[in-house]
């Protein structure tokens, strides 16, 4: 087992490495110097010439990779090219305020869709299933900026509960982005619950159908006992995995939502990184993000493996 | 878009009978139906716009801006004076002309090296998932947006860009359903035989998985509408004033007070059609027996 442990983090921290390789290179392939963008149009050449020999734009590829890694690995991430701030500070800041909206996304829509998709799945083929699997569809089929901006049009609008969009920064305190947090979360709750409520709704209704279920009612026991006991702890094995790979997901989803309420995360970050061609800015949010999704199958793995036996096994023989 | 082309198969029935049975199938599964009729509805539509309305989707009319619902304009007008419903009519065209494009280059590509995969196995099996893994952790709306910023904005960009997205996650299933293939005994058969990859793959193992092609073509066609079109809303995809739902929502929201129908009418084109889309999805894969529900990723 602990050698499963063991190829699984390591194959992770490959995963990793390959990403940072790719995401240097692809923003290396961005178009525009840096040098020149900084100096701007009017820079005469030997002055662009001066300022690539001062970034190290004139230095080999691996070399100028492996000095943004070594950097990257304390914590540096250089500087911005708009901003002129540490853009590590930069991204923790807009990451911390993501995290605030993914906190509570997480909450809507793991607790909402379970029990969703429990109903669903134990009221197979009958009413309440449909309804369910229906608007789950629906929430499926429809993007995140749609979601968010009918969610403006009856919450901010129709009944000015929340703010439509936010008015602070990237600096601005918890207390002042609480309110403004609710309406981003319920969009992307809404989206990500809907492929929870179907892996929910399967996997019940697979346990449902397996024998020691029928044992267990066949035992007496009360059908509330024997969903809690019996069936829910198998059925939520693989909506786990969902739900890890969804918080991977999350990073994308909000950049489209935090920018319909101009709220101050990391996905507004990341669009105004590419808009303005932030060099720096945008190698570390892919990198970041690519943590983030390492980090999360990894736990979805690790998860899979505690809670299932023959997995456990399996790792130890192999 | 339907999705009934089987190339040539491996055991002698003529294509003629396979794809009446696969019809057959289909006709089973009432979800497929409404689903690919829904499709059709939207792909006529699109083709037909300029049959069905009288307005110029592009032309501004300053005198006739931000009016309500009402008796010449069905969905009111923009903040330019177009009619909604005209854009929304011709909005099809753009989000369905990419999105099939980007969806066919994503599954062609995506089907070969996934075969490939599975059938040669080995290091290259090994390299290649190393670095799907890789991209793959990238989140899909950033690989997009550089891969946008790098080469510009027009169409075929976004195809290209799509592909790049999707086609790790595309590869990752059929290579998984490839695999189940690849051990009979007609794939050992034939490469005894001494037949290259390519036409065991063409031959043995593409006709053994083309149910699985279908319902993942459908699938990731309702995901390439959303991501193009959420890459329009971002001011990233179609340039103004091309109509396209994405780009319509961006522009019609500041007006969302004003004329509340100028945004959901693009919005109810999209959503039916993705509906659509992932109606069909889920009745191919229930008519033929393919697992839809996994990884939930985008």
């Amino acid at each position: 087992m602990l050698a499963f442990l063991a190829r699984r983090v390591s194959a992770a921290v490959g995963t990793l490495f390959l990403s940072s390789v790719l995401v240097f290179l692809a923003v290396q392939a961005l178009p525009g110097d840096v040098a020149g963008q900084i100096l701007g149009k009017d820079a005469t050449p030997d002055a662009v010439a001066a300022l690539r020999g001062r970034l190290g734009l004139d230095r080999p590829a691996w070399e100028r990779y492996a000095d943004w890694m070594g950097g990257a690995l304390h914590g540096d991430f250089g500087t911005s090219l708009v901003s002129q701030r540490p853009v590590g500070g930069e991204v923790a800041a807009h990451l911390a305020n993501s995290a605030l909206i993914a906190g509570v996304t997480v909450l809507f829509a793991v607790t909402g869709s379970i029990v969703l998709g429990v109903i669903a799945g134990l009221y197979r083929d009958r009413w309440p299933d449909h309804l369910i699997s229906t608007v789950s569809l629906v929430g499926m089929s429809v993007p995140e900026f749609v979601v968010a901006t009918v969610l403006v049009l009856c919450f901010s609008i129709a009944l000015p509960w929340f703010p439509a969009v936010v008015l602070y920064g990237p600096d601005a305190s918890v207390g002042q982005l609480l309110p403004a947090v609710w309406l981003p979360a319920l969009a992307l709750a809404v989206v990500m619950a809907a492929y929870i409520v179907r892996m929910a709704r399967t996997s019940v209704i697979d346990v449902m159908a397996g024998e020691y279920v029928t044992t267990a009612r066949l035992k007496g026991l009360s059908s509330w006992r024997v969903v809690t006991r019996h069936a829910l702890p198998s059925a939520l094995l693989p909506t786990l995995h969902v739900i890890a790979l969804n918080v991977a997901w999350l990073v994308g989803g909000v950049a489209v939502v935090e920018n319909v309420f101009n709220y101050p995360g990391i996905g507004k970050l990341m669009l105004s990184s590419v808009q303005n061609r932030d060099l720096p800015v945008i190698q570390a949010v892919a990198l970041v993000s690519a943590v983030v999704y390492t980090v999360c199958n990894l736990a979805a793995d690790l998860g899979a493996m505690a809670l299932n036996p023959k997995l456990r096994t399996r790792g130890r023989t192999r | 878009m339907t999705t009934l082309d089987t190339p040539a198969p491996a055991v002698p029935v003529t294509p003629a009978a396979r794809a009446v049975r696969a019809w057959h199938t289909l006709r089973s599964s009432r979800t497929a139906v409404i689903g690919l009729a829904v499709v059709a509805v939207h792909v006529l539509i699109a083709l037909l716009a300029p049959l069905l309305t009288s307005y110029d989707p592009v032309a501004n009319d300053a005198g006739q801006a931000l009016l309500g619902p009402g008796r010449h304009h069905w969905a009111g007008t923009d903040q330019y004076g177009r009619d909604v419903l005209t854009r929304v009519l011709y909005g099809g065209r753009y989000a369905l002309g990419v999105s099939a494009a980007a969806t066919v280059l994503t599954i062609a590509l995506g089907t070969v090296i996934g075969c490939t995969a599975a059938l040669r196995g080995g290091w290259f099996d090994d390299l290649l998932g190393r670095v799907l893994d890789a991209v793959l952790s990238v989140p899909s709306i950033l690989a997009l947006l550089v891969v946008v910023t790098a080469l510009g904005t027009g169409p075929a960009v976004i195809v290209l860009a799509v592909a790049v997205v999707y086609v790790p996650q595309v590869v990752r299933v059929i290579r998984g359903a490839a695999l189940a293939v690849v051990p009979a005994d007609y794939v050992t058969a034939a490469r005894a035989r001494g037949e290259g990859t390519w036409s065991i793959l063409r031959r043995e193992v593409l006709p053994n998985i083309v149910d699985v092609v279908c319902v993942e073509f459908a699938m990731r066609a309702s995901w390439v509408v959303l991501l193009i079109s959420s890459l329009s809303f971002l001011g990233f995809g179609a340039a103004p004033p091309t109509p396209d739902w994405g780009l319509m929502v961006a522009e019609n929201r500041t007006a969302i007070t004003v004329v509340p129908m100028a945004s959901l009418a693009p919005i109810i084109a999209l959503a039916t059609l993705v509906v659509g889309l992932n109606l069909a999805a889920d009745g191919l894969s229930k008519a033929w027996g393919v697992d839809r529900i996994r990884k939930g990723s985008r």
